[in-house]
Formats: C-alpha cells, structure tokens, sequence
C-alpha cells in the first residue's frame, strides 16, 4: 500500500517568485518523515508539490521530477485528479464541510469521487475510517449531526478521518497540530503513530519536539533571505538530526540559536 | 513594565484613589429615553406656540433637540469622550427614525387605501367588461401576467447570472474575466426603458414578432442578470478557499467540487440574492409599456398577444383619474407589495434553511 517518494531537482514557483530551489529527497513508506524550518522557507509549498496542490495556487509552477514508487507525479499525461485520491492531504486549520454531517463528511471523498458505493460498504468505510483516526467512540452516536459542531481536536481528526477514507498510498500533513491544544495534539500525536504502519507520511510542523517524537526521519529547509527561494539543507534519520546534524545551520536552529 | 509598576502600586497603597482614573460618572440607563421623551415634549410645546402647521417640522425640531440636549446633558456629566459617543449614538438613531418615516407612511397609505376594493374577487376577476369609471373588476390578469413574465424572465436570467459567476470566481483568469466583469458592471448601470428599447427595435421591429409577455421577459432578464450575477459572485467569493482544497487534496475533480461543496455551502446566500433580483424585476413598468403592451383581459400564454403586469396596472388605473379606478390602483399596489415581501421571505427561510450549521449539537 505505502510507496516511496523520490524527488529529483524540484522547483516550485508563484508566478515570477521561486518558492524553493532544487529539491531532491527520498521519503521512505511506512515512516513518518517530518519537515522542519523558519516560516516562509517553503516546507508547506514543497508538501503541496507531493500531490499537485500547488498549482490550485493561481501562478503555481512546478518544475522537476516527483517518483511515486516507479510513476512520475508530474509526467506527461498524469492526471492530478488521480494524483490527489493517491497523495491524500490533511490542512493546518480543520476543515470540515460545513454543509455535511460528520458521516458524509467522511463519506465526501468516496460520494464526490463518482463511484456509486453500496449503503453498508459505505457505513463500512466510515466506521473503519472514524476508527482509524480515534474518533468512532467519540461521534458514533451523533453521525448525523454536523461535522462543524465538534470542538477543534475532534475536527482536525474527523479530517484525517475523510483523508484516511479514501484509502490514500501516502497522506501529507501540514502543521496538523498548531491549531489544536497539548491532548488533541496528544491524541493526533498517537494516531500517526499507528497510521505509519499503513501509509507513509510526511508532517510538516514548527514543533521540534513533535519532530523529535512522531518521526523517523527529519528533513530540515532553510531560505537564505528575505525574497530568496527555500532550499533543503539536509534529511537524516530524527535521531541525528536531533543529536548530532551535519550541518551547523540545522544545529543552530534546533537549538535555538538561530538567525 | 509600566503594568508591573502599576500592580505594586495598588498594593502598596490598597486605597481606592489608586483606581480612581477608572471611576467616571455614567447617565442612568433611563437617560436616553428621558431626554427622547423631554425633547418631544419641548418640540410640540414650540411648535404649537410658534403656530408650526407641519408635523414634520415638529419632528425634525424634536430630532435635533434631542441630539443637541443628548450631547450637552452628556458632556456635563460624563465628560468629553463619553458625550461624542453619545452624540453618535443619538444621530444614529435619529437618522434611523428619518429612514423610517417614509417605510412606515407608504405602507400605512397602501394598505390604508389599497384594503377597500381588496378581496376574493378582485384577485380573482380581470378587467374584463368594466369601465374604468365603475366600480368592481379586478386584478388577476396583471397577477397571471406578472407572474409569467418575471418567471420565465427569472429562468432565463438566474442560470447565464449563476454560471457566469461560477466562471468569473471559480475559472475566471485574465482579460476575459476582466471584460465580464466590466460588461456585467455596465449592465447594473442600464436603465430599464433602455432595456425595454432594445428587446423592443431587435424582437418586435427588426424580427417583426407581435407584443407579449415573453418579450417582456427578455427585456426583465437583461435586468435580472447583472444583480444574479454580482450577488452570486459575493457569496461564492464567501466561500473559504479551505473547503475547495480540501475537496481537491481528496481527489475530487474540480466541477464536483464546486457543485457539492462550494454551491451547497453558498445556496443560502445565492437563493436570498434571486430572490432579491425577482423583486427588483417585478416592479417594472417601463419595458412592460413597450413590449407586453397592457391588457384587460386574461391571456394565459406569454408566448402571444398582449398581457398585463402588477406595475403597468397600476400605471394604467391610475391614469385614468377616477374614483374607481384610484382604488383599484391601490389595492394592486397592495398585492405588489406583498407579492415581494412574500418572496423575500421565502428567500430568507431558504437561506435560513440552507445556512451551514456551525453550532455544537
């Protein structure tokens, strides 16, 4: 189920403004690989270039090589629709439907994506998907009552939640946890760690010891100016990272002493 | 550090003057209505010794005493800052009242005037056989008339406006959407006899089809349009970009996604702005004159001949200048009146019904 991402050479632009130079990686399935980085230094754009988010952005560019095990996300002919139900994707504020219960906000990707789903298989998936993000014995009483109605943690995983029903190969997270209190982020914290046995994912966050706790490996990005296009200083395996990076950049800022 | 400063002086002190920058004197709550009341009383008490006929004067002469004794009663006792905001309150207020006035005496005068001559009836008869001098008749073509036209007026107009704001919010880029935008602003601007002109010299002189209620309705929908197209397009912009990315980042194209997330989250705000397009449309009289012609009788088919509409009855019983027909006049004004107000209230129990349901359960 979980694939390796390769990343050869990418660039991302918005319109005339490159956003991140260069960027070559290998995300590993089945681990959690975290990005860390000073704001603006284009952690969040080179997520959204893993499933073609980044040209929803009006100007959005891309250029470069992104290997989904053997495809390449952004050859000729791949269409990013396709892309997207592979490369699920969980967003820094929660998002629920507004419109929809919590059912169908966990039913939305199956429903919306156009194949006609049997009632059963499709309490089947919700169950399993709710369960999956530890959020079933919490709402199974209340399906039908809006998604929009639960405290923020709740929502942020009833998204996981939608993310997880559309049985993705690799789910993206970007800053899951910065809107949410230290036990929802607990509770998240958690569930990746079970999620990692079945998809590989990569978390963006701002939270060095959320880095040091849910990941396997960390890739640290850095800009070298106000106006300059993001670059990747190194990935390595967290604990080297943490403890002893190669990079004196990377120390610097772990340790605080940055910039 | 000042804050810091501050608390240790609270408690080295512990006396109440440590506070006392805090302590101001406030007008009992009371005191607005007081001084509305008293400035009332003054008002009438000048006007009837100052032998002012009109009541307006009266009011006005009320409105800016209050304003005035609201502002210098404050300033007394409350000081400076205390009294500005006052005084705006006050104005608000008195401005409010002003809008009132004229909202309040039109409804008061139709219902007043329109009550008379208004029952089973006269929404159930045409003009058919009666004179104009007579008594009796009724309004139910005009009713049949405009409840056709500004329908059909309606289907035509409510899908281009819909589309054309899906297109300039969701795919809209560059020059074209630029140009809509211009052409849609310049529509707003068009005045109706102008609209009325153009359905008018294209569809009945050039391509020499009779007068009917569907010209009238093509000259409604190039009104109707314009105010779709803007209202929808406020709603959709309404619409966080949060929700279409995640409908996108789950693999939904994106058509889906703008019919089943970003439509349904705005439908409540889009049904209020139709609706609101309708009622602006159906008090139209200019293009109707031109192009539905006016008729006493009933026609059921928009399709051919002459039809009337609420507003060109209006027009028609007023012009001719009888009893009767005054009354008439007003009665359909009445059922004007109410035909929008009804569906201003649909629209707000559509949009009420429909709105997103954010709150805990």
């Amino acid at each position: 189920m979980a694939k390796r991402i390769d990343v050869s050479g990418l660039n991302a632009y918005y319109g005339a403004h490159k956003a991140i130079d260069d960027i070559s990686m290998t995300v590993e399935p089945r681990s959690v690989t975290a990005f860390i980085g000073p704001s603006g230094c284009g952690k969040s754009t080179f997520l959204r270039t893993l499933n073609r988010m980044h040209e929803v952005t009006p100007g959005g560019r891309v250029e470069g090589k992104v290997m989904l095990d053997d495809e390449n996300l952004y050859g000729p002919g791949v269409d990013p629709v396709s892309v997207r139900r592979t490369v699920g994707m969980v967003f820094q504020r929660p998002n629920p439907f507004p419109t929809m219960s919590i059912f169908d906000n966990v039913a939305a990707g199956v429903r919306l994506n156009g194949g006609r789903v049997r009632k059963d298989e499709l309490d089947g998936i919700v169950e399993k998907s709710l369960k999956g993000a530890n959020l079933w014995n919490e709402v199974k009483d209340r399906l039908n009552k809006p998604g929009a109605g639960l405290s923020g943690g709740q929502q942020q995983r009833l998204c996981i939640a939608r993310a997880i029903a559309v049985e993705p190969q690799v789910l993206l997270m970007d800053e899951p946890c910065s809107a949410l209190d230290p036990i929802s982020t607990l509770a998240i914290e958690d569930l990746i760690g079970e999620l990692k046995e079945r998809f590989t994912i990569v978390i963006v966050t701002h939270n060095m010891q959320q880095a040091a706790r849910v990941s396997d490996r960390t890739a640290f990005f850095n800009l070298a100016g106000v106006g300059q296009p993001g670059k990747l200083v190194e990935i390595d395996d967290t604990e080297r990272i943490f403890s002893n990076p190669s990079v004196q950049a990377t120390e610097d800022y772990i340790s605080g002493r940055f910039g | 550090m000042s804050g810091v400063t501050m608390n240790e002086q609270l408690v080295a002190d512990g006396a109440p003057q440590a506070v006392s920058g805090l302590y101001q004197p406030r007008l009992p709550r009371w005191a607005p209505a007081a001084l509305a009341l008293g400035a009332a009383v003054v008002a009438i008490a000048i006007g009837l010794g100052a032998g002012l006929g009109s009541r307006v004067q009266w009011g006005l002469l009320a409105g800016v005493l209050y304003v005035a004794a609201t502002f210098v009663v404050a300033a007394r006792v409350e000081g400076r800052r205390q009294a500005k905001d006052r005084l705006a309150t006050s104005l608000v207020w008195v401005c409010f009242l002003i809008a009132v006035v004229p909202l309040v005496s039109l409804m008061w005068e139709t219902i007043a005037r329109g009550i008379k001559v208004l029952d089973g009836n006269f929404l159930s008869h045409s003009m058919a056989g009666v004179l104009t001098i007579q008594p009796g008749g009724g309004v139910y073509h005009a009713i049949i008339g405009t409840l056709e036209q500004v329908g059909i007026a309606t289907v035509i107009a409510a899908p281009i406006g819909l589309l054309t704001a899906i297109y300039l919010v969701e795919y809209g880029r560059g020059r074209l959407a630029k140009a809509v935008t211009f052409f849609v602003d310049v529509m707003t601007g068009i005045p109706s006899i102008v609209a009325g002109l153009f359905v008018l010299s294209f569809w009945i002189l050039m391509m020499d089809n009779g007068y009917s209620g569907f010209a009238g309705s093509m000259a409604l929908a190039i009104l109707m349009m314009p105010v779709v197209v803007r209202s929808t397009e406020e709603m959709l912009k309404l619409v966080p970009n949060e929700l279409r990315e995640a409908s996108l980042a789950l693999g939904v194209p994106k058509w889906r996604t703008i019919l089943k997330v970003v439509l349904p989250t705005a439908i409540g705000g889009i049904a209020t702005g139709v609706m609101l397009a309708v009622a602006r449309i159906a008090g139209e009289s200019a293009p109707i004159v031109l192009l539905v012609f006016g008729s006493q009788l009933i026609n059921n088919n928009p399709f051919e001949g002459a039809q009337s509409s609420l507003p060109y009855y209006i027009y028609e019983q007023w012009a001719a200048g009888n009893e009767a027909s005054y009354d008439r006049a007003w009665a359909a004004a009445l059922v004007l009146i109410a035909f929008v107000m009804i569906l201003n209230l649909v629209a707000r129990g559509i949009a009420r019904w429909k709105a997103p349901r954010g709150g805990r359960s």
